[in-house]
């Protein structure tokens, strides 16, 4: 038999939780909790150093296995024929809000100067690891193809895709030129990995994982996030209401 | 006229405004903090020591499940939790294997995005009422006068009778209970400048952007799967703290510690009561 006591203390546990699950499901309220990503990203903008590097590490720090995540081989037919050829007909393209608009092959992104770092990959879901990227730093693409005033976010288009929508990130120009944010193309002194975003991933090492965009073969500066997918800057934003800053 | 062995028990205004508003508006946070903590951890129910840590390594504690049951593993051992912890039932009668069940986390589904909203928003609120609280209670001495052991309390002697006062649920009264005793202070010290400080700095810790500006952090914690690993255990010592804290209202009269927490007043227990 229930006592009273505990049936009391069950309706009153019970409409505390469902009332919290109530107001998870209210736009209102989820707007409201919204106000905390805001702040959040002010206050690291305002009181950080916005070039502060992010901790570089040894050899003998790296995971032995760099975990992979999210999409580990992209789903279409033109991908796999790509990487069959060893990406030797890939193409990145860098569009949008610039004065010269650039088609890369993949030989010619790895004559260009190279940044490595030993960094580590901190994963929304709490987990870490350490890898040696090597790649070339984001803002000489960019310099490349000359920003036209007004560009204001750099969108990342992916080859791979969650139930067809192809993958999607962005970043503002404060990440976007920050010396550390390259596009790699290897892992651990070899050619990056499939399940790791082969031939061409991004890396912005002050933001968690998912906006890591892999297999990025299209670099779009824009304006304004608000045509980009549903808006919110990125696949997981839109579709699982991540928040679009992710350096905490 | 007072009649009987009751003849004089002052009503004593015990608790501040800050120090009441402090208290319950922490009621709410640091209760919805634990739950959507226990949701961001079930996103990956491992723990780790050093920088990095992830499926292919070694977590000091994991929670998961096996075909038909529930496991906490610390260490080399493993502790069944069927029903608690790895699987267990939901309202519906659906075994489920999220770590901790649905009845512990904010919400009360599988939401990472979500809890990571309640949390990061509330974490705002804990911060910033702290800070306000803090700088009002060193304006109005409530820590030096009140939180704040005297030397003499320290004594060992002094320890260990207040000690023994607690294990025989012997509470202070009469003048007495005035003030905290000796472990009150050190209990509500040690979560205000020990244990909440520590779940703020573990936070930072491992937050990347946060690392890349005050990259001593990490050093602080011995990397960032450590400093999450001693976010963990702090939120465990402050939900014990919680869980000791409301077993010492009860038992030592709960209508007058509510409606001195409320109101502020409080009537000092009577010398001969028992």
């Amino acid at each position: 038999m229930i006592s009273r006591r505990r049936l009391i203390g069950t309706i009153a546990a019970g409409s505390l939780l469902s009332g919290c699950d109530r107001l998870s499901n209210s736009p209102r309220f989820r707007a409201a909790l919204r106000g905390g990503e805001a702040l959040s990203m002010r206050a690291q903008r305002l009181l950080l150093d916005r070039g502060a590097l992010a901790r570089e590490y040894g050899r003998g720090d790296l995971s032995p296995v760099f975990r992979s995540n999210g999409t580990r081989m992209p789903a279409s037919p033109r991908y796999a024929v790509q990487a069959a050829n060893g990406f030797a007909d890939w193409r990145l393209t860098v569009d949008g809000l610039v004065a010269r608009p650039l088609s890369l092959s993949l030989g010619t992104i790895m004559a260009m100067p190279r940044r490595t770092q030993i960094t580590r990959h901190d994963c929304v879901e709490g987990w870490s690891a350490i890898g040696e990227w090597t790649g070339v730093p984001l803002r000489l693409l960019l310099d490349q193809a000359g920003l036209r005033d007004g560009a204001r976010y750099i969108v990342f288009h992916c080859a791979d895709d969650f139930y067809g929508t192809p993958y999607y990130e962005s970043i503002d120009l404060v990440d976007a030129f920050h010396p550390q944010t390259i596009m790699a193309w290897a892992l651990n002194r070899a050619m990056l990995p499939i399940p790791n975003g082969a031939p061409l991933r991004l890396r912005v090492e002050r933001m968690l994982g998912y906006k890591h965009a892999k297999f990025v073969d299209r670099i779009e500066a824009v304006a304004s996030l608000d045509a980009i997918g549903d808006g919110r800057g990125g696949y997981w934003e839109d579709s699982a209401d991540y928040e679009w800053y992710a350096g905490i | 006229m007072a009649q009987g062995s009751e003849p004089t028990r002052p009503i004593l205004y015990r608790h501040r405004l800050p120090t009441r508003l402090w208290h319950w508006a922490n009621a709410l946070i640091v209760l919805v903090m634990l739950m959507s903590g226990l949701m961001i951890f079930n996103a990956h129910p491992q723990l780790y020591w050093g920088e990095y840590g992830a499926d292919y390594d070694r977590p000091w504690l994991a929670i998961g499940a096996t075909e038909d049951r529930g496991l906490l593993r610390i260490g080399g051992h493993e502790i069944p939790t069927t029903g608690v912890l790895g699987m267990w039932t939901d309202g519906v009668g659906r075994v489920r294997t999220t770590a901790f069940p649905g009845w512990a986390t904010i919400p009360g589904f599988y939401d990472l995005a979500g809890a990571r909203r309640w949390h990061l928003s509330f974490a705002w609120l804990l911060v910033i009422g702290g800070l306000l609280y803090g700088a009002i209670s060193l304006g109005n001495r409530h820590f030096l006068d009140d939180i704040a052991p005297r030397r003499a309390e320290l004594r060992p002697g002094a320890l260990w009778r207040d000690i023994r006062r607690h294990a025989h649920l012997r509470f202070p009264r009469g003048e007495a209970a005035r003030q905290y005793g000796v472990l009150q202070k050190l209990a509500y010290g040690g979560v205000l400048f020990l244990l909440l400080p520590l779940m703020v700095l573990t936070g930072f810790a491992m937050s990347p952007a946060m690392d890349a500006a005050w990259p001593w952090l990490l050093d602080l914690f011995g990397g960032r799967q450590s400093a999450r690993s001693v976010h963990f255990i702090v939120a465990f010592l402050i939900l014990a703290f919680l869980l000791v804290h409301l077993a010492m209202v009860l038992l030592s009269g709960p209508f007058n510690q509510l409606r001195g927490m409320i109101t502020g007043y409080y009537r000092l227990p009577g010398e001969e009561e028992r």
